[in-house]
This record gives structure tokens, C-alpha cells and sequence, in this order.
């Protein structure tokens, strides 16, 4: 049901089961342990980083259902998307597990845009079953945005480490102990900054707009969230979208924190600002808050995916970079643990 | 609200305080340090080709251009000219092996694509403006040169 101008209120959508799949440096990051799959080399036992990528996607599929015990055949849609041109990763996957497909792209924040549609389509009866799903990889990243992995340019310290790794979740109308009672669709907005090693700055007013539209439209206070959680603004954007809000008389700076920086020791190498990247808010989220929601640690969080809508072509033809940011709340209802 | 982070015109002003500055001097001095330990291995290869090898000064620039080159190359494959590359910025880019590394790891990045249509397509990728401007800036200062040369 539409409230207000941007926001879906679900009234019976539960998430039923979450599979995660990440690669080294993800696995030495403070979360690695809650992690279902782990590889310990980049290319995760494949021959090309493409299919590294698309291995990824494939393993948390696969343990999200074997979780519950569930075939691929029963599963009415699977949503998913990732960063590569044409999403080859989330249709390459589609292609081997046989699940009606529909492909999303909203850069990195397509870990919530793709759970906010599958969950309108599981609250909607169009999906009993649903499964929204996204990958990326830091070397295919790295050569569809950025440069061969291998060569030797110096990054500026705004730049980020796209995180390896894949994210799955289902869910569907049986009750569970976690709900999914909201999505903020958000807009695309374009504050003018054209460095794409700088994807924070661009995306911080794009969070901001999402985060005080959600707080408008379900008339809520920051502060009836245990956690807010934005996916990938790194130490950079992050400040920068508290200060935003902080301005507007919306106050986030006590429970707010980024995936970006959540994801890796901030003494690991090479994390520059922090981890991007679709599988950033998705690994983190479903590896590792949906864990403290179980256990109770947190009652109701707010998880807002931020994409920079960008591509290279755009970037050497001067335009600035576009930013979105689509936000989700996850529930804990009932139960104890 | 003259400062407001809000206001769209002036946010890539506004934001400046909260970038992380890029380290001017320091990333000069690595720069200089790597850059010139590159330079000083250099002239020891080509010391190392004249008293060796019996070449002449001017001879002894080609193998050791060809030596630097396939060092740089290995140093790429096995992944760590991009470390040397983030420490050290334009010390280790603007030397030749710079150049041999943006070569092999285009070549490197585009193997899965095939030999023909992705390493051998793919390979200037980067480098090819480089010989782009290379031969254009020769080609005019040869001209300009000759039409000196034809005139004096």
C-alpha cells in the first residue's frame, strides 16, 4: 500500500532465509565468520573474474534455499541484478537456476531496489516466493568502471574497494521472525560531482533525499530505528549525509553507521574510504544485521542502498554523476530469538 | 544559511572540508624516490650491457629499455607493480615501465576474451594515446626541423 509520496507499507511480506557468498578480503573483514560461503582466492576457483562473479551470485542462491530446504522450482521470481553491462551476472544465474527472472539495475543500490520489488510482488499475491538477489566483484567492477585491475595508478583516498561477493534473500507470506514492512522508492538526484573516484560525495544527497522522504511519508522519528544503515557512502559521503539531515532538523548521528565502513578492518589494505558495491549493503545486511535482528539485538532497522547511477562513457562525455538511494525496513516480530 | 550543505549550486564547494586531502609533498617525495631508484637501476642495467657486453653508449639505450620493460611486465603479472603503483603515483608511472604496465595489464585483463579480439585488441587500450601523441608531437617537430634545416 502506498503512504505518503515515495514509501511502500507491506502488511504481510517475512524474510524466510538469506544466503551469502564473499571472497578473501571480505572473509578477513570483522564479519567473515557469519559469511556462508568463503573463497580464499579472488577468482574463486574460476577461470575468469566474470565467472567469479556469477559463482558468487550462484552460491547465495543456493544456500539462501538450502537454508529452508527449498527447491529452485518453487520459487515464483528471482529479482536480482549486479554491475556489469547487460547484468550478465544475475542472468547468467537466471539461466542455470531456471527461476522466472526479472533484472534490475540500480547500480550499487540494487540490493534494495530488487528486495523492494520482490517483496510489492510477494505482498502483492504475484510471487508466494520470492527471491532478491545481487552480486558484484571488485576486478569486474574494476574493469567496467575503472581501470585493468593490474595497473599500477594511484587512487585517491575517496575512493572505494568494491566488495566480492553475492547476497541473496527470500521471503514470502508464511510468518516468520523477521518482517520486511517497508520501501522507500527513491529518486535520482544530481548534486554535480564528476569525480567518479568520489562516488560518496554524489551519493550523500541522493540518501538524504530517500531518508528524509521515509521519515515523512510513515511519520517517523530517526530515533524509533535501532539502526540506520546506509550501503555504500564511505568515509567520505557518510558525514556528509548525517550533516545533510542535521540540517534539515533530522537528526540520524546516533544510530547511523555505513555498510561501506562496517565491512573491513579499517587497517586492511587497500580499503581506500571504504567497500562499495551492490553485494556491499547486501552482505552486510543479510550476513550480518539480519543476525542481530534474529538474536534481538536490534528491534526495526533501516537499511538504504545508495547507487551512483554513472558509467565511464558518461564520464568522459563531462556529465556529472546521478545518484540513487532506495531504502527497506526489516521488523523483528514475535518470538523469542 | 549562506554555508548550507543544502545548497545544490555550491555542494562540490561545500564538501571540500570533508575529502580526505590528497598528500601533495609526501606523494611528491615518494614519487621522486621510486621514480629515481627506477631511473638509477636503469643507467646500472646500461653500465651493465657497456662494460659487459661491449655496447656503445648509444646502443646500450635499447636493451635496457627492453630489460626495464620485461621486468615491469613480470613485476605486473604477479600482481605487484599496481602496489608499487598506488605508493609511489607518477614515480612509477611516467618511466617506461609505466608504459610496459599498462600494456600487459590491459593484455592481462582482456585474456578471457580471446587471443586475437581481446589481448591484441585490447592492449593499447591505455597506451595507445600515449603513441597517438608520441608519433603526432614527432612527426611535427620532424617538420618543423626540416623546414629549418631547408631554410637556413
Amino acid at each position: 500500500m502506498k503512504t505518503g509520496k515515495q514509501t511502500w507499507e507491506f502488511s504481510s511480506v517475512f524474510l524466510q532465509s538469506v544466503g551469502t557468498a564473499v571472497g578473501p578480503k571480505e572473509a578477513e573483514g570483522p564479519f567473515g565468520d557469519s559469511f556462508d560461503v568463503t573463497y580464499n582466492n579472488l577468482h574463486c576457483d574460476q577461470d575468469n573474474w566474470e565467472l567469479a562473479e556469477r559463482k558468487l551470485l550462484e552460491d547465495a542462491v543456493t544456500s539462501c534455499l538450502s537454508k529452508k530446504e527449498i527447491n529452485q522450482s518453487d520459487i515464483d521470481v528471482f529479482v536480482a541484478g549486479d554491475l556489469l553491462n547487460q547484468i550478465v551476472s544475475a542472468t547468467y544465474t537466471a539461466r542455470t537456476n531456471h527461476i522466472p527472472f526479472l533484472g534490475v539495475f540500480g547500480a550499487c543500490s540494487t540490493s534494495m531496489e530488487s528486495l523492494a520489488i520482490a517483496s510489492s510482488l510477494v505482498e502483492g499475491g504475484f510471487a508466494k516466493k520470492a527471491i532478491a538477489g545481487v552480486s558484484s566483484h571488485n576486478a569486474t567492477a574494476e574493469r567496467q568502471f575503472r581501470y585493468p585491475t593490474e595497473y599500477g595508478g594511484q587512487k585517491p583516498g575517496t575512493a572505494t574497494s568494491t566488495v566480492t561477493g553475492a547476497g541473496a534473500a527470500l521471503i514470502s507470506q508464511d510468518r516468520s521472525d523477521i518482517r520486511i514492512s517497508a520501501a522507500t522508492i527513491g529518486r535520482v538526484v544530481d548534486w554535480g560531482i564528476k569525480d567518479p573516484f568520489d562516488m560518496g560525495s554524489a551519493m550523500a544527497p541522493a540518501a538524504a533525499d530517500t531518508l528524509a522522504t521515509h521519515f515523512k511519508d510513515l511519520n517517523v522519528e530517526p530515533s524509533e530505528y535501532d539502526l540506520i544503515v546506509t550501503g555504500d557512502l564511505s568515509s567520505v559521503g557518510a558525514p556528509i549525509v548525517r550533516d545533510l539531515l542535521l540540517e534539515k532538523g533530522i537528526d540520524i548521528t546516533n544510530n547511523h553507521n555505513d555498510c561501506g565502513l562496517m565491512i573491513y578492518r579499517p587497517d586492511q589494505k587497500e580499503v581506500f574510504a571504504g567497500g562499495s558495491g551492490c553485494a556491499c549493503s547486501a552482505v552486510v545486511t543479510y550476513g550480518h544485521l539480519i543476525d542481530l535482528l534474529k538474536k534481538g539485538n536490534y528491534q526495526k532497522i533501516l537499511v538504504t542502498a545508495t547507487g551512483c547511477l554513472h558509467s565511464p562513457v558518461m564520464i568522459q562525455q563531462k556529465e556529472s554523476m546521478p545518484a540513487i538511494a532506495h531504502a527497506v525496513v526489516f521488523e523483528r516480530v514475535g518470538g523469542e530469538g | 544559511m549562506a554555508n548550507s550543505l543544502n545548497d545544490q549550486e555550491q555542494y562540490s564547494k561545500n564538501i571540500k572540508s570533508y575529502q580526505p586531502k590528497p598528500p601533495y609533498v609526501f606523494n611528491a617525495i615518494k614519487a621522486f624516490i621510486v621514480g629515481g631508484f627506477i631511473c638509477m637501476f636503469g643507467q646500472s642495467v646500461q653500465n651493465f650491457y657497456i662494460n659487459v657486453f661491449d655496447f656503445s653508449k648509444e646502443n646500450a639505450g635499447n636493451p635496457t629499455v627492453a630489460t626495464l620493460i620485461l621486468i615491469a611486465a613480470l613485476l605486473t603479472a604477479f600482481g605487484w607493480y599496481d602496489k608499487i603503483g598506488q605508493f609511489s603515483g607518477a614515480g612509477s608511472a611516467v618511466p617506461v615501465t609505466g608504459f610496459a604496465n599498462s600494456i600487459t595489464s590491459a593484455a592481462l585483463e582482456h585474456k578471457s576474451e580471446g587471443i586475437v579480439l581481446g589481448i591484441a585488441t585490447n592492449m593499447f587500450k591505455l597506451a595507445g594515446s600515449v603513441i597517438v601523441f608520441g608519433t603526432v608531437a614527432a612527426y611535427i617537430v620532424g617538420m618543423v626541423r626540416m623546414l629549418f634545416k631547408a631554410l637556413i
